[in-house]
C-alpha cells in the first residue's frame, strides 16, 4: 500500500511540479520581479507629490536563468508533497468503496485548488513583494487553520450521508473566514495596485491549472499502478 | 478447526487493513513533511532559494 502510494504521488509531483514551474515562469514570476522593483526602490509608485503614476512592464525571466533553478526545484517538492496528500486520499476513499479513476481525479484536483489556494486566499491573498503584511506565525496558523477545516468539510460534502455532514460542513467552510485572517489596521503596500491585482488573479489562475493537472496526474499514476 | 481458520483468516484481514492505514497516515507525514520544508521553513537558506515560487504560490512565509 505504502509502495503503490509512495510510486504514484512522486510520479505525479515531478509531472505536475515541472508543469507549475513552466507555468509559474511564464504568467506569475515575472510580476513577483516587477514587484521586487517596488521594493528595492527601482521604481516608485504613490509618489508624495504630483502623479502617482509609474512604468508597467516585467523583468524578462531569462534575463537571470539561474535565479529560477532553486524555485523550480522547489515547486517539485511541493506539488510531490500534496501529491501525498491527494493519494492518501484516494487510498482512504477506496477503503470505504469509492473507487477513483482519472476523471474524478480532476475532481479531486479541483478539490485541492479550493482548499490550499482558493480558500486560504479568501483571507490571505496571493501577495507581491513590496506588500508588509502582519506577523508570520498568526498568518501560517490561520492558514494551516483553513487548510484543514476546508479539506475536512470538502471531504463531508463528497462522501458524507444525510444533513448532518452537510451542516458540519459548511460550518467548517465559514468558521475560518468568519474568525478572519491576521490583518494589519494600515495599508502599507507601495507597489501599483494593477500589478498587485494581476499578480493576484494569475497567481490563482495558475494553481487552479496546476493543480488540476495534479489531480489528472495522481488518478493515472494512482489507476496505472494498480493495473500492474 | 473451521473456527481456527476463521480467526486466522480475520486477523490477516485486519492485518491488512492496518498495514493499509499506516501506508495513508504515512504518506500524509510525507506530505505534510515537503510542505513545511519547502513553503513554510524559515531558514534563510531555504527561504532565498524558494522565494518566488513561495510568492507565486501564495504560502505566508514572510
Amino acid at each position: 500500500m505504502l509502495r503503490h502510494i509512495l510510486t504514484s504521488a512522486v510520479f505525479a509531483g515531478i509531472v505536475a511540479g515541472i508543469f507549475a514551474a513552466v507555468i509559474n515562469l511564464w504568467a506569475v514570476i515575472p510580476m513577483v520581479m516587477e514587484g521586487e522593483l517596488y521594493e528595492s526602490g527601482a521604481r516608485t509608485h504613490f509618489a508624495v507629490d504630483g502623479s502617482p503614476q509609474s512604468d508597467a512592464g516585467s523583468p524578462s525571466v531569462f534575463e537571470d536563468p539561474a535565479r529560477h533553478i532553486m524555485p523550480a526545484a522547489f515547486s517539485v517538492v511541493v506539488f510531490t508533497g500534496y501529491a501525498f496528500f491527494l493519494v492518501a486520499g484516494f487510498a482512504l476513499a477506496e477503503r470505504y468503496g469509492h473507487r477513483t479513476t482519472v476523471r474524478s481525479g480532476l475532481i479531486w484536483g479541483l478539490c485541492g485548488f479550493i482548499t490550499f489556494q482558493l480558500a486560504p486566499a479568501m483571507g490571505m491573498p496571493p501577495q507581491l513583494p513590496a506588500t508588509p503584511g502582519p506577523e508570520v506565525v498568526p498568518r501560517q496558523l490561520w492558514w494551516a487553520m483553513t487548510v484543514v477545516f476546508t479539506a475536512t468539510a470538502l471531504g463531508l460534502i463528497a462522501f458524507g450521508r444525510g444533513v448532518l455532514p452537510i451542516a458540519i460542513a459548511v460550518a467548517l467552510l465559514f468558521a475560518p473566514h468568519i474568525i478572519g485572517a491576521p490583518r494589519l489596521d494600515t495599508y502599507f503596500g507601495f507597489a501599483a495596485p494593477e500589478l498587485a491585482a494581476h499578480f493576484a488573479g494569475a497567481s490563482l489562475a495558475a494553481t487552479a491549472l496546476t493543480w488540476t493537472t495534479l489531480g489528472l496526474c495522481c488518478a493515472w499514476f494512482w489507476t496505472k499502478l494498480q493495473q500492474d | 478447526m473451521n473456527d481456527q481458520v476463521k480467526v486466522a483468516a480475520i486477523a490477516q484481514k485486519s492485518d491488512a487493513a492496518d498495514q493499509g492505514l499506516l501506508g495513508i497516515i504515512g504518506a500524509i507525514m510525507l506530505g505534510a513533511i515537503l510542505l513545511f520544508s519547502a513553503g513554510f521553513a524559515q531558514a534563510t537558506v531555504m527561504h532565498d532559494s524558494s522565494h518566488d515560487m513561495r510568492h507565486a504560490m501564495a504560502f505566508p512565509c514572510h
